[in-house]
């Protein structure tokens, strides 16, 4: 009895849920990070010519020279907006829909929900709808075709009521080969229409223009902070739903509003900057590995992280060959990501004795 | 407080698994439900806490029907023990049992202070103050009930309803968590309602038994009314009886042999 009051008075301090250090840490660690990433974005201009943090500043103030002054707020500025606002977005949805499917593996690119909502935005941009602008039906669209995947590989990998691993990558798989076979299809008849289809389809942040990001921006922030508001009853959702709704929360409601946010962020994205695979996967999977899995902590750094780490691949894309042009960032998130996919899915083969 | 059960029927499609049960259950006891595999028990359970929803017939709690209050709303009362499962992620037991405060908090915001101290003191009852910080994926099946009974008790509910608290677990862990209830329910007054079909623990700990048979209430009392040589045949098909344990003062169940023919 002795021994017990003394070990509770050791776990009265101040713990865990109040401020955990190395959190705060972490978020410094990455907003620094994200500071220096912006300049690194920003200071590319050729294969052979990068600007000073110095010069950028300057040409941001307005100060620059000339051309560096267009170059760092004409060319590179919407290029990183734009990448801040999508890798915060697509790193936060993963994060969330590993929480709703209770797997490590769920992340907006392997359950095929970039191809749907590239099949919608295609058609967006392929086909004119009288009085809507292509800036409204394209994200329109998208998210309608998106959603429409989110729910055909849910209901798929469905097996009573459990959502198996296994079933939830192969529907994934399965339905995205199907989407990106039509939008191959629509792409091969739309010839010329669908400019820099190859680019779109890998992504690419130089998409964006500033009428784009002004509206996708609030969309991926209001979907960001709606998210971030539902860390706690996802928590309780990764200990099983059952757990959760003997906690008071309501799954199929938490569930359902967790999914329309999280495709509202890929469908976003996937209009302006095209298909960016992986970040979902990758930020939210190292997070945890430093902070554990407690989503009140985990959702707004991955967004911080998702961030960086989209401005990383994007510096990367322009120099990794620089005689060649430009990357597709998508090709340089897919390097970096498919082979952390890869890993998992053989430690969990090793887990669970796959055969 | 009150806590009743009103002809509840609940249907798995056209299955019928519950046919108009009653259930009053008296505040402070610890009551057990007993019946043989399959006859409806977990999902009694389960609509005692709008986990599920009857298809008939109602659960009252504070003389309000289930049906018209939240989720939420139910759980800052009733706290549930579910049977031991598998937990993927690293959560540590501290981030575990904290949780058994989510009815009681607003979306965003850090846990009060009165949290902590609630959080602090079921891990204090529950013995696990020196493993706040192990990780609930790296436990065994006793350890991870244990805490998932100290997140009940974070939940500072009015009842506490266990499916099957001593399956899957070692003798002496099964032991260790019903004298952890039992002793609560006589210290707090809390009302615990136990679902399960191991009758030896059920003479042992619960004050009245409720018999589950043929998806009705075969019969209700005290373990010496309800645990009679009949009632066993009925319901278990064993040829059993009650016995009182003089070393320990409590009753138990003698097994002697099933009734099965083949």
């Amino acid at each position: 009895m002795k021994e017990n009051d003394k070990a509770s008075g050791g776990i009265a301090r101040p713990h865990m849920t109040r401020i955990d250090p190395k959190t705060v840490v972490t978020l410094l660690i990455l907003l620094v990070l994200a500071v220096v990433c912006v300049f690194l974005d920003l200071s590319w201009v050729s294969e052979d010519l990068s600007y000073t943090f110095s010069e950028v500043w300057a040409a941001l103030m307005g100060d620059g020279t000339w051309s560096s002054n267009i170059i760092v707020r004409e060319f590179n500025a919407p290029r990183v907006v734009a990448g801040l606002f999508v890798g915060a977005g697509l790193a936060i949805a993963g994060t969330a829909m590993q929480a709703v499917f209770r797997n490590p593996l769920a992340s907006p690119y392997i359950l095929g929900l970039s191809s749907g909502a590239s099949l919608g935005a295609a058609i967006g941009m392929l086909f004119t709808i009288p009085l809507i602008p292509s800036v409204v039906a394209t994200p329109v669209l998208a998210f309608i075709t998106c959603f429409a995947t989110m729910m055909l590989v849910y209901t798929m990998s469905r097996v009573g009521g459990a959502v198996r691993t296994e079933s939830l990558i192969l529907s994934g798989v399965a339905v995205s080969s199907l989407l990106s076979a039509l939008v191959s299809f629509l792409t091969f008849i739309a010839g010329d229409q669908l400019e820099g289809i190859v680019f779109w389809s890998m992504g690419n942040l130089g998409n964006a223009d500033w009428n784009e990001i002004a509206f996708m921006a609030p969309i991926i922030v209001a979907c960001i902070l709606l998210l971030i508001t539902q860390a706690r009853p996802l928590n309780a959702m990764m200990i099983g739903d059952s757990h959760a709704m003997d906690l008071g929360v309501d799954v199929r409601r938490t569930r359902l509003f967790v999914l329309i946010l999280s495709t509202m962020i890929v469908a976003a994205a996937v209009s302006f900057v095209g298909v960016i695979g992986f970040i979902g996967l990758v930020i939210p999977h190292i997070l945890r590995i430093l902070l554990g899995p407690d989503n009140t902590r985990i959702m707004p750094l991955s967004a911080v992280a998702g961030a960086c780490f989209i401005l990383i691949c994007d510096y990367l894309s322009h120099v990794i060959a620089p005689y060649y042009g430009t990357l597709p960032i998508g090709v340089v998130t897919s390097l970096i990501g498919a082979p952390l996919f890869i890993y998992l899915l053989l430690r969990r083969k090793k887990e669970v004795g796959w055969n | 407080m009150t806590l009743e059960v009103r002809s509840l029927k609940y249907t798995y499609g056209k299955y019928l698994v519950l046919d108009g049960v009653d259930l009053p259950i008296v505040d402070g006891e610890v009551i057990g439900i007993l019946g043989p595999n399959g006859c409806g028990k977990t999902t009694l359970l389960k609509n005692l806490n709008k986990n599920l929803e009857p298809t008939g017939g109602c659960v009252m709690l504070d003389g309000e029907s289930m049906a018209d209050l939240s989720k939420k709303e139910i759980a800052r009362e009733v706290a549930v023990v579910p049977q031991t499962n598998e937990i993927r992620f690293a959560f540590t037991v501290r981030d575990i049992v904290a949780m058994g405060r989510m009815p009681f908090q607003g979306m965003m915001g850090a846990p009060s202070g009165e949290d902590e101290r609630i959080v602090d003191e079921a891990i204090r009852r529950t013995g696990l103050s020196k493993h706040v910080d192990r990780h609930i994926n790296t436990m065994s099946g006793g350890e991870r009930q244990r805490v998932i009974i100290a997140r009940a008790i974070a939940q500072t509910p009015k009842y506490l309803l266990m499916d099957e608290p001593t399956l899957h677990l070692d003798i002496s862990m099964q032991f260790d968590a019903l004298n952890l209830v039992h002793k609560l329910s006589r210290e707090t007054g809390l009302t615990v309602v136990i679902v399960s079909h191991d009758l030896g623990m059920v003479a042992r700990y619960c004050d009245r038994i409720v018999m589950i048979h043929d998806h009705k209430v075969h019969c209700v009392g005290t373990p010496e009314e309800v645990l009679t040589p009949e009632n066993m045949r009925t319901v278990f098909n064993v040829d059993a009886e009650l016995v009182f344990d003089e070393k320990i003062g409590k009753n138990t169940v003698m097994l002697h042999d099933s009734l099965n023919e083949y």
